[in-house]
């Protein structure tokens, strides 16, 4: 197990109610979780926690069976590659500089890059398509473009798991399916993969398991068809859903307008 | 940096410091500057050995250390606006010398330690009055913090100089005059010991501030200790800022100005970055004391007053660029 929260309740501040609640989660090598659940019900703060940004009030989190605050930050980042939802690059670097940060985690102080962190920074630009954008500044990048530099980095990092943030927010259909098929590929690599996200159907399609959070509190874990399941999916929203199954087997979930039946789609 | 572009930066230097030995309220032609650095000779030996050594070494160091403050603290609060002075550090580190100076508590070592008190009581106030705003580390908010405590430690400056005796509000008013103008070797060493640390951990700590100038939770992601490297900024900018205004005064704006013009000469990767800053930012200030020595002579107008004038109008370009 790479990444592991046991029933882990994190509050932002002593008078407010907490904002996960008994949140438990697993995530393993070669497996894709997804996280899905309203706004505000917790998914960033999950994501938090595991990586050690939040402290934990109740229960433990593991990174690779260690608890996640016993690890120095430079291991962990050499562990776990994060890609956080935001990030705005104040002083403009090239791609393959932005690409090389990922490496500094196993530099040291005032060594210089070498032949196998060039060769990683290289292989992250092929893995994410971008190599022809290496000398570009990440300031003139497309949306898109941006995400995947961001990617890379956190791949340049050669960790055992990589975390995602609303990837694919602000991406159109094309960049979106690139960005998940490069997961999904990433994860049967090995890697151990975490993903938020809104978007329900993508994550029925390529997520191994899903867990679905709603004000702090897991309502439902398990694979696409246990968790995507008509009844709860509305209730959790706040607005009616139809579940309707792809040929491939996967649900996906169709919002309904006011006025329509779940049995008439 | 490539080969020709380091000769190109050492040839600079060089220009810079022959330049300074040379001018002043008594120009010296090089050849008489050469005679009396290499062989204590001619008329000009005792001037050049003496006076102007030491003043253009010390505001060699001084720009570079000043310089360096500004990039450092720009990365970290992510905002090429960022710098000493118009943090609240310089009037922090004022004050703390004006008290050390007009109690007549300050010798050489004392006003610095003095600044450097101050310089960290600002940093704190600035820390706590962009939180009460509960947008810690909003540059804007922590800029107009600065500004604030920048103006509440020129208010109390003024109090300790009326409320204390007649000699000490002369060495105080002197001090605050600012300059290279009292530059000795003794200084030069002064500075050197309190400034080589601070910068020797910045350089040492240039990878960290590449990360953090990316966000704190980036920076976190890729391996940074982001709490501790906060603390070094702090704590290095603090300490430089002191030497640096214990030794010569309020000096603005060269942290601004330096590492924005070399940002449009190298990658803004701080390895490479900080030691060009320090090397142009000790051209800048060694220039800078050239025209406040020689603009109206044999009168010399505080250096503080040269670099305010390129720093202003610099100042109003990045605004308008940072806000666009």
């Amino acid at each position: 197990m790479i990444l592991e929260a046991r029933s882990i309740s994190v509050r932002y501040r002593r008078d407010q109610p907490p904002v996960l609640e008994s949140v438990s989660c697993q995530v393993k090598e070669s497996e894709l979780v997804a996280v899905v659940g309203p706004n505000g019900s917790g998914k960033t703060t999950l994501l938090r926690a595991l990586v050690g940004l939040v402290p934990v009030e109740r229960g433990a989190v593991l990174v690779g069976g260690r608890p996640v605050r016993d690890w120095p930050r430079r291991s962990l980042a050499q562990t776990v590659g994060v890609v956080s939802q935001q990030e705005e690059a104040v002083f403009p670097l090239k791609v393959a500089e932005s690409v090389m940060l990922g490496r500094y985690a196993r530099l040291g102080p005032l060594s210089a890059p070498g032949s196998a962190d060039r060769a990683a920074v290289r292989m992250a630009l092929e893995r994410c398509d971008i190599l022809a954008l290496a000398d570009r500044s990440v300031d003139s990048l497309s949306g898109g473009e941006w995400k995947r530099v961001r990617i890379a980095r956190a791949l340049a990092q050669q960790p055992r798991a990589l975390v995602l943030d609303e990837p694919t927010d602000s991406l159109d259909v094309r960049h979106e399916m690139e960005l998940f098929e490069l997961v999904h590929q990433l994860v049967n690599g090995g890697l151990a993969g975490l993903v938020i996200t809104h978007h329900l159907n993508l994550a029925a399609r390529f997520a191994h398991r899903i867990i679905l959070l709603d004000r702090g509190e897991v309502v439902a874990v398990g694979t696409p068809t246990e968790v995507l399941d008509q009844g709860t999916l509305s209730r959790v929203f706040q607005w009616p859903v139809a579940v309707t199954t792809w040929y491939d087997g996967s649900p996906q979930v169709v919002p309904l307008r006011a006025g329509e039946e779940p049995g008439s789609v | 940096m490539s080969a020709a572009r380091l000769a190109l930066l050492l040839v600079a230097v060089t220009a810079c410091a022959l330049l300074g030995l040379s001018a002043g309220a008594v120009s010296l032609p090089l050849g008489e500057v050469w005679q009396g650095l290499w062989h204590g000779q001619g008329s000009g030996a005792a001037i050049v050995r003496d006076l102007r050594a030491p003043r253009v070494m010390l505001a060699f160091l001084v720009g570079g250390s000043l310089g360096v403050c500004g990039a450092a603290l720009q990365a970290m609060i992510r905002n090429p606006l960022a710098e000493p002075y118009l943090l609240g550090l310089s009037s922090g580190a004022g004050l703390g010398a004006v008290i050390a100076i007009a109690s007549r508590a300050g010798g050489p070592w004392t006003v610095p330690l003095a600044a450097f008190l101050g310089a960290l009581a600002a940093v704190a106030l600035v820390y706590r009055l962009s939180v009460v705003s509960g947008r810690r580390l909003d540059p804007h908010v922590l800029l107009l913090s600065g500004v604030v405590v920048g103006a509440f430690a020129g208010a109390l400056m003024s109090a300790v100089m009326v409320l204390s005796d007649a000699p000490g509000v002369r060495n105080a008013f002197l001090w605050l005059l600012g300059g290279f103008g009292t530059a000795s070797w003794r200084a030069l060493a002064v500075f050197a010991v309190y400034a080589s640390i601070p910068l020797a951990m910045l350089l040492f700590h240039a990878r960290s501030l590449d990360l953090i100038a990316l966000g704190d939770e980036p920076a976190h992601h890729l391996g940074a200790e982001v709490d501790r490297i906060r603390r070094v900024v702090y704590l290095c900018t603090a300490l430089l800022t002191a030497a640096s205004v214990a030794t010569c005064g309020i000096v603005g704006f060269v942290g601004l100005v330096v590492p924005h013009a070399v940002r449009t000469m190298v990658r803004p990767l701080h390895r490479s970055l900080l030691p060009l800053v320090f090397a142009v930012g000790g051209c800048f200030l060694v220039l800078a004391d050239v025209v406040s020595r020689t603009a109206v002579r044999p009168l010399e107008i505080p250096v503080g007053v040269i670099t305010a004038l390129i720093g202003v109008p610099l100042f109003a370009l990045l605004l308008r660029r940072t806000l666009a």
